[in-house]
């Protein structure tokens, strides 16, 4: 399997309210309300952890749910989201450190 | 022959939402029209926040249904749709809008102008019919259809309207207001230059009787956000809209108004 690694774009605007995400795209205004168990992958999309990884533990971990399909369901909730442009998809580590003023 | 003086200038101050904007014309008749479209509004004396200089030009044949184009350079602003163009320099306080001899170019820019305005400091305009009673503003809000109107017509005498169709929603130390405006819908009919601090939004839809139901936090965020009017798409700007939509959303009690329209409505809106 592929690595996987999400991260979010810096083009967005987030809140969590009770246990959804509410995102809003800052390019083009787009709203996407995330369930709890998508929120649970989104929060824990930090650039350095494999998708594969962050499924076994914020999904498979806290949710009643098979890994096979909850590593399935994952990836169509990744594609989208990317598709979207608010999360970042890599096959490497992604660096989410704010570039410093020189 | 040389023109040695510059055309008399006729200058309106609009205040909408405590914040006066001055319009400059040399025609007086658009200074009429001004004056009459903005009764209640106009301050005879008001210092102005920004100033517009209004070049009026023949009609371009274009209507106002095309989609307004911003663009922020540099911290100048430039809109246009069919029917005007506008620039605006928020440092300087200066702005020039080009436009036929008509209200509604104008109260586009307005709209425009005060959406931004609004967003640095954390307010909004929100599609939505708003009205005062006992001190209190109450807020209804939808899209067309859903009975913006309905509920304004229906507001008893007690009830003072501030707006049938985009209410005015600024924060303060101790929370948000609702001003007054002129941006009017089909009830045709100004608010009155009036503020009050918010009590509630009610989503409005239409049933066969009358009754208040909570809204989830996460749909009233939605529904809020959906609806407010906002035209700009600097990534920022839009920031802001929506760390204040979720703000507003946890501060003020958002519910949904299902209404039979009659008077009787009313009966709930204290």
């Amino acid at each position: 399997m592929t690595p996987k690694y999400i991260a979010h774009s810096r083009a967005i605007a987030a809140r969590k309210l009770g246990d959804e995400m509410v995102i809003m795209s800052a390019v083009d205004s787009t709203l996407f309300t995330l369930n709890p168990v998508a929120t649970a992958i989104w929060e824990a999309a930090d650039g350095r952890t494999q998708l594969s990884d962050i499924v076994a533990g914020a999904v498979c971990g806290e949710f009643d749910v098979q890994p096979e399909v909850a590593y399935r369901d994952a990836e169509e909730l990744v594609e989208q989201l990317f598709a979207h442009g608010i999360l970042l998809v890599s096959e490497q580590p992604i660096s989410t450190d704010v570039p410093q003023e020189s | 022959m040389t023109q040695l003086a510059a055309p008399p200038a006729h200058a309106v101050a609009v205040e909408v939402g405590g914040i006066p904007i001055l319009l400059r014309t040399s025609n007086p008749e658009f200074a009429r029209m001004l004056e009459d479209r903005y009764l209640g509004f106009v301050k005879a004396f008001a210092v102005p926040v920004f100033e517009f200089d209004v070049d009026l030009v023949e009609p371009s044949g274009m209507g106002p249904d095309d989609d307004v184009r911003m663009r922020c350079e540099n911290g100048r602003w430039f809109f246009r749709r069919g029917d005007f163009y506008a620039e605006w320099n928020p440092g300087t306080g200066r702005g020039r809008i080009r436009q036929s001899v008509n209200p509604y170019s104008v109260d586009s820019v307005l709209r425009i102008v005060h959406t931004i305005v609004l967003a640095n400091e954390g307010g909004f305009l929100l599609h939505s019919a708003s009205a005062m009673r006992g001190g209190r503003a109450f807020l209804f809000s939808g899209l067309s259809g859903a009975g913006k109107t309905t509920i304004s017509r229906l507001a008893p005498p007690d009830v003072t309207l501030l707006t049938d169709e985009v209410s005015y929603v600024r924060r303060d130390p101790i929370g948000y207001y609702a001003f007054g405006t002129p941006f009017a819908g089909e009830l045709a009919r100004v608010g009155d230059n009036v503020s009050a601090p918010i009590a509630a939004v009610y989503l409005l839809d239409k049933g066969p009787d009358n009754r208040i139901d909570p809204v989830p936090a996460v749909e009233a965020t939605q529904r809020i956000l959906r609806n407010i009017l906002f035209f700009a798409e600097e990534p920022d700007l839009v920031r802001r809209i929506f760390e204040t939509a979720c703000d507003f959303a946890a501060t003020v009690p958002v519910r949904r108004l299902t209404f039979f329209p009659d008077q009787r409505v009313w009966e709930l809106i204290r």
